[in-house]
């Protein structure tokens, strides 16, 4: 063992590829697969030794990637809201909780929802009124939750409920981990404007939590929703990476592929959402439209934008990588895709004229140019609406004072809220 | 370096934000835009000479410093920011068109006058139909006796040396094009201050009879020199008018945390707060694009056409933008002449159509990708 010396990028390559070298079979099951990965610590090896990891720098994952890519060896579950839920557990969870769960979140055994959005709360977040109440020994949960993707197939839910109604808003909130498959839990699809059904709306009628699953304390519940949304923020842009499975032969990798597609199958339409700038050339050269002086226009506009958006991001990231603090470039990607998005809309539309009145199999590019269109509006609202993001640029980068907020100071329950029919 | 500047690049930015400041306040600026020359000719002579300004691009072969456009483009912007009344720009870009046009022997002889900041000079290329393409370009040279007119020529009424782009009678577009060196002073040359908007940026009609012109590079063979000295100069522009954005967003929103109505601040409300953010997202991502194109134009990227008016367009419209917000977040007392804000906002409206407005350089970018 090497445990009294560093580790260097020469030493983690080598253990890497000497244990791949004794391990490796692609003829193993998945989950056999990576219970060897979650013995060894090789499948998260920036987790702690005692749970599955290695104790290694995070800086390590990538020449571990980069040696499990080199012989195409699978590594473990990552994709969906399970890597959410590792974290949330390894930051807050009891070292019951860690067992129960960690390993099967590895493995890909269970599949994880966060239970946060309601359809009174969207940008309040923390004004959730699904209620939490104490019977007997256990919580009873009551309410409705939303926006909840892969609901229907999770076997467990990181919950946010509101426990204490005397407190504060954000301190009468617990965090709870849910069985979603008993009786009091219904998941329902919910279909959005664009025909996709990539979300779910839960209902809780006298559902029931072991007190020993609830995380942290009563009032603690909304601290530990922050860590969970700051690794959903964070490992936004890995979606892409994740969705992309190898096309090797192999049982374990029609497995790992089977699982790939179960778990990014809601997100199928999210390229469409950011509105296709990459289709506009191609599709204006086709059309004839990109001799017509005003559609260039647009289309140049567009192009302007999303050029300099990436070019920002790219400012952001160098700034990062050489250890700069971050300035404002960095706080501005989400609001400006949404813009790109919309002008990204137009400029389709204008592209595509009358055939834009059609969908699916009857519309250009079998229906691509039509989902566009009845997608874009979800990049001004999932994952902070615009509104929220100006609000966090304004305050966070610009440091202007925030606006005089009426629910300070006041117990939750005299707070002004939606009436939400549960019908 | 197209997405980050170097820590000897900060440094430079910092120094001569610094040195800017001081040598700039506003007060100043007032002053110096209400005289006929519009600057202080000891005053920036001497600036210039400490910090090396108008020789940054210039190799040190020519007696210049040897950078690029990237670092003239943070001497722009920090120009911008402060609206520095001299004749910098204007002798940069006559620097540059030297550069681009002369012979080896030409620039030895011409350039390190302009890097040391003894002789100002401008590049004389607009006429009065105001076009930014060779097509416009009326003015002939018979031999080297150029007649014709000039317009909107930077510092053109105070130059002391004059780049001049002037055809051969009978030819059209980028051919038959040649550049001469006129003195200010010339024997035939009238030289007309113009009333600008923007007081801070003076432009002047030159008149030409017979005036003698000395040649700068191969006669009739300036068509090339003359498209690439303007993608370099709207660069440059694009530069300058971040800095200038930059700043108006950033008094205003000192502006509007100071101001109070109804009992609270300004700037707790979200409207307020809103176009706050969406200025920073222009302007930012107006800086991304002057930067890239800049780095870009150092790099010899083939795509510079389509790069620089990308860049342009994107910083006609930023700024500009900024400027209209700036004056809505201070309310009345942004419409009057005693507040800086009209500075800025007659320098955003100045610089969205100094040399090509966002709409042409939208349809210059957007030839540039599908000619090839």
């Amino acid at each position: 063992m090497t445990d009294t010396t560093e580790p260097t990028e020469e030493s983690v390559r080598a253990e890497v590829r000497a244990w791949l070298e004794a391990n490796w079979n692609p003829d193993l099951g998945l989950v056999e697969w990576r219970e060897k990965l979650c013995d060894s610590g090789w499948g998260a090896p920036h987790w702690p030794k005692e749970w599955y990891g290695r104790d290694l720098p995070v800086k390590f994952n990538a020449v571990v990637d980069e040696e499990f890519a080199k012989v195409g060896a699978v590594g473990v579950a990552k994709a969906g809201i399970r890597t959410l839920a590792a974290a949330t557990i390894l930051a807050h969870g009891t070292d019951l909780h860690k067992q129960k769960f960690l390993k099967r979140i590895l493995t890909g055994e269970d599949t994880w929802c966060q239970l946060f959005s309601e359809p009174g709360s969207g940008s309040d977040m923390a004004g959730a009124v699904t209620r939490a109440d104490k019977r007997g020994n256990k919580w009873v949960i009551n309410g409705q939750k939303v926006w909840t993707t892969s609901a229907h197939k999770a076997h467990w839910g990181l919950l946010l409920a509101r426990a204490d109604w005397d407190k504060v808003k954000h301190k009468g909130l617990a965090y709870f981990i849910l069985d979603m498959k008993q009786p009091g839990v219904q998941v329902h699809p919910l279909r959005q404007m664009n025909g996709h059904a990539s979300f779910n709306q839960v209902f809780f009628t006298d559902a029931e939590v072991e007190p020993e699953m609830m995380v942290c304390d009563v009032g603690d519940g909304w601290t530990v929703a922050t860590t969970t949304l700051m690794h959903e923020r964070r490992g936004a842009d890995g979606l892409r990476s994740w969705a992309t499975a190898s096309n090797a032969k192999g049982r374990i990798y029609e497995e790992e592929r089977a699982e790939i597609a179960t778990t990014m199958e809601p997100y199928k339409w999210y390229p469409q959402r950011a509105g296709r700038v990459d289709l506009v050339m191609q599709r204006a050269k086709e059309t004839g439209k990109i001799d017509d002086p005003v559609v260039r226009q647009e289309i140049a506009r567009l192009l302007i934008m999303s050029k300099s958006a990436e070019w920002t991001a790219r400012r952001a990231r160098a700034a990062q990588e050489q250890g700069k603090p971050q300035g404002p470039e960095g706080s501005l990607g989400k609001l400006v895709a949404s813009n790109v998005a919309r002008q990204a809309a137009r400029v389709h539309t204008y592209l595509t004229g009358a055939d834009a009145l059609l969908s699916g199999e009857d519309s250009p590019m079998n229906g691509t140019i039509a989902e566009i269109l009845v997608s874009v509006p979800a990049s001004s609202i999932a994952g902070g609406t615009d509104e929220i993001q100006r609000n966090i640029i304004s305050e966070r980068v610009l440091k202007m004072p925030r606006e005089t907020s009426v629910d300070t100071g006041k117990p939750f329950k005299d707070v002004p809220r939606n009436i939400v029919s549960s019908s | 370096m197209r997405f980050s500047f170097s820590a000897e690049q900060e440094e430079f930015r910092a120094t001569l934000r610094r040195a800017l400041e001081a040598r700039s306040p506003t007060k100043e600026v007032r002053r110096l835009m209400a005289t006929d020359a519009g600057f202080d000719r000891d005053g920036w002579q001497k600036l210039n000479q400490e910090l090396g300004l108008t020789g940054i691009h210039v190799p040190e072969a020519y007696g210049g410093q040897g950078f690029g456009f990237g670092e003239l483009g943070i001497v722009l912007e920090e120009m911008g920011r402060s609206l520095l009344c001299a004749p910098f720009f204007s002798t940069t870009l006559a620097a540059t068109a030297i550069l681009n046009a002369g012979t080896e022997e030409q620039k030895k002889a011409l350039l390190p006058g302009l890097a040391d900041g003894t002789t100002t000079a401008t590049f004389a290329f607009q006429e009065e139909n105001g076009s930014m393409d060779a097509a416009g370009i009326a003015m002939t040279a018979t031999g080297n006796k150029l007649d014709g007119a000039k317009s909107f020529v930077l510092d053109g009424h105070t130059a002391d040396l004059i780049v001049v782009v002037a055809r051969k009678a009978g030819t059209k577009g980028s051919d038959g094009l040649s550049f001469f060196t006129v003195a200010g002073n010339a024997p035939g040359l009238a030289r007309r201050k113009l009333k600008t908007m923007d007081e801070t940026r003076k432009l002047a009609h030159l008149t030409f009879k017979g005036v003698e012109g000395k040649p700068l590079g191969a006669e009739g063979a300036g068509g090339p020199a003359f498209a690439r000295t303007l993608q370099q100069a709207i660069v440059c522009l694009a530069n300058e008018m971040v800095g200038g954005a930059d700043r108006l967003r950033e008094d205003a929103l000192e502006y509007v945390k100071m101001r109070m109505q109804f009992g609270r601040s300004i700037a707790s409300f979200q409207t307020t707060k809103n176009k706050a953010a969406d200025m920073l997202v222009d302007v930012e991502l107006a800086k991304s694009a002057a930067y890239y194109a800049a780095a870009a134009l150092d790099e010899g990227d083939d795509d510079m056409p389509a790069l620089a008016s990308l860049a342009k367009a994107q910083a006609s419209e930023a700024y500009l933008q900024t400027a209209i917000h700036a004056v809505q977040m201070h309310g009345g007392i942004g419409f009057t002449w005693d507040n800086d804000t009209h500075l800025w906002f007659k320098r955003a409206k100045s610089s969205e159509i100094l040399f090509g407005d966002a709409n042409q350089h939208r349809e210059k970018m957007i030839q540039a990708w599908t000619s090839s």
